[in-house]
């Protein structure tokens, strides 16, 4: 029977096609409503643009020499990569639990790697499909000098991999939309307003500096910043070091709890 | 797979338990108390019980919807502890809920699972299902506007998108209509023909009488009872026999008293009695040895609410005992 070949298939190797066939749908899921998904936050970053540029532009100070608006845009990018990517897998998660489609996925022969793998990709997907209109869309009114492409694609598919992954838990733990909306307000926004989004961090008074420092989000804007404008204000190395040990970090974390059915499987 | 080396029980099932944790103050609860069970390969097994008795439990359990917390559990042979994925690929599960993403219509949907299941496209059987469900001319509208049974069926392909030898169906006809639940059957039927296994839970004891040859009956998180569903309706009192006489009887003649009746009404006398030991000559003629006239017999066919509430109160309110 060719259902106990494919039983037989399964139980070892890669669900290579199960991975691309849920990648797929969290892309179509977002590019359903892509008015919502896609145009929304890069209208909220040209609309963040305009207040600054008319209201702060003239004032703000430039950090490193750089004009503020070049330098605020970086961080604005950043963050509509930050949160897209957060948002695409904790409500793609948390919707198929409330609804109950979840099964569908729990069904599946996937195992723990295979089901991260395709629900990330979907995420980082966004993440930086919301990256490039923003800045393409903000590069008609601001001048971005784009200093290294390669240090920002790494920071972009590096911060919106890492915000996929923490989008995961949150979808993970989240049992309710209010759960999420907390998460959402109290974590995810702080964490990309106040992590030198819209302000060098070196001209914080401390311990606010030292708590800057310690935060994982600031080396992801402040080295997509520097991809974009050519300077930065921690070392581009730690940066990059950052960022891989948050992803590996996180990455176990959620394989573990993937494993173990946690808020999934009874 | 080959036949040759097919296993003889679709789903085998020893000392399963699953002890759901206490949360918010509620107490732990036992839902499986170490369950035994095999299911032949190719039969229509009907798992029947009260709302709480384990059943959906037990077969999410097999699907991987619920950790078990101890036991074993092999579909097809396969452990589901030693080859979680390949447990899953040899079983299909529709769920009692229905539970459709709105986003994708029926072709996506279908499409979208035989991907999960890594299918390959060639081998997709998209189109088959469709036409089979009756859901060719719904296939690209939006989940949202199907109705109720085109739904049901829709979950129904869902879980056949890879050709499982093994086919669980928690409900499948709750709130469906009666035209709807007789294709449904009769899709099942065809199933098991080509070689399907299929494991049903039901309320509707009807459906397990009509579809399933054998059946399990689960009550607080047991196998009360475990046999053909002819063999079921053998063991326990579930004949009836309804007589009426001529004349008012104020008691139960002393005559009667071995056959244990019941005076339902002054001049009706209802003998119970199962179909294997029962002898209505006997106990027509102890009426007549009582001095009674007839004036008219009934009898009750088996009824499959009456077996099950009987192996659900259990040996002593039925006097036969129970295997499981």
């Amino acid at each position: 029977m060719e259902s106990g070949l494919s039983a037989t298939r399964l139980g070892s190797g890669v669900n290579w096609i199960g991975v691309a066939t849920l990648y797929r749908r969290e892309v179509q899921r977002f590019l359903a409503v892509a008015a919502q998904t896609v145009g929304g936050p890069v209208v909220s970053t040209l609309l963040f643009l305009a207040v600054f540029g008319v209201a702060l532009g003239r004032h703000a100070p430039a950090p490193g020499g750089v004009p503020y608006l070049v330098f605020v845009t970086p961080g604005l990018v950043m963050m509509a990569v930050l949160q897209n990517a957060y948002a695409n897998t904790s409500s793609s998660l948390l919707v198929a639990k409330v609804q109950g489609n979840i099964v569908d996925l729990l069904l599946a022969p996937l195992g723990p790697g295979e089901f991260l793998t395709g629900m990330v990709l979907g995420g980082v997907t966004r993440g930086v499909l919301v990256g490039a209109l923003t800045a393409l869309a903000a590069a008609l009114f601001v001048p971005l000098p784009l200093a290294n492409l390669a240090l920002c694609l790494f920071y972009a598919f590096g911060g919106s991999l890492l915000f996929a992954l923490l989008g995961v838990l949150g979808g993970l733990w989240a049992q309710k939309m209010d759960h999420q909306a907390a998460v959402t307000n109290f974590v995810i926004a702080p964490l990309t307003l106040l992590s030198g989004t819209f302000y060098a961090v070196s001209s914080l008074s401390e311990p606010f500096r030292s708590i800057a420092y310690a935060d994982p989000v600031f080396y992801i804007v402040d080295g997509f910043r520097h991809g974009i404008t050519g300077h930065s204000e921690a070392s581009p190395l730690a940066g990059i070091l950052v960022v891989l040990v948050a992803n590996g970090l996180l990455g176990v974390l959620c394989h573990r709890l993937l494993a173990s059915g946690w808020r999934l499987r009874q | 797979m080959t036949k040759h080396d097919q296993p003889a029980a679709a789903i085998e099932v020893e000392g399963l338990q699953k002890v759901y944790p206490g949360t918010n103050g509620r107490a732990a609860k036992h839902a499986l108390k170490g369950v035994n069970l095999v299911i032949p390969r190719g039969s229509i097994f009907g798992l029947l019980g009260p709302n709480g008795a384990g059943k959906s439990t037990l077969i999410n359990i097999l699907a991987g919807l619920v950790r078990k917390s101890a036991g074993t559990a092999r579909v097809w042979g396969i452990d589901i502890d030693e080859a979680p994925r390949a447990a899953r690929a040899a079983i299909g599960v529709v769920p009692q809920e229905l539970t459709l993403d709105p986003y994708f219509p029926a072709r996506a949907a279908l499409e979208l699972q035989a991907g999960l299941f890594g299918i390959p496209k060639a081998a997709r059987r998209t189109d088959e299902l469709l036409e089979v469900l009756g859901l060719a001319d719904k296939a690209t509208a939006p989940a949202r506007s199907l109705s109720g049974g085109m739904r049901r069926r829709l979950m129904v392909g869902k879980a056949l998108v890879h050709s499982p030898p093994v086919l669980v169906l928690d409900e499948p006809t709750a709130g469906v209509d009666v035209a709807l639940r007789q294709q449904l059957w009769d899709y099942v039927r065809l199933l098991n023909r080509q070689g399907t296994t299929v494991l049903l839970t039901t309320h509707y004891l009807q459906e397990a009488e009509a579809l399933c040859d054998q059946i399990a009956v689960m009550a607080d998180g047991q196998i009360v009872a475990h046999d053909t569903t002819d063999a079921l309706f053998r063991r326990v009192e579930d004949q009836e026999l309804v007589v009426d006489v001529s004349a008012p009887l104020g008691a139960i003649p002393d005559k009667l008293l071995p056959f244990n009746p019941t005076l339902a009404a002054p001049q009706r006398l209802v003998f119970r009695f199962a179909q294997a030991s029962g002898n209505v000559d006997e106990m027509l003629g102890a009426i007549r040895v009582a001095g009674l006239q007839i004036a008219s017999v009934t009898t009750k066919q088996p009824d499959l609410e009456d077996v099950f509430l009987q192996l659900v109160q259990g040996p002593a309110s039925n006097g036969e005992g129970m295997t499981g």
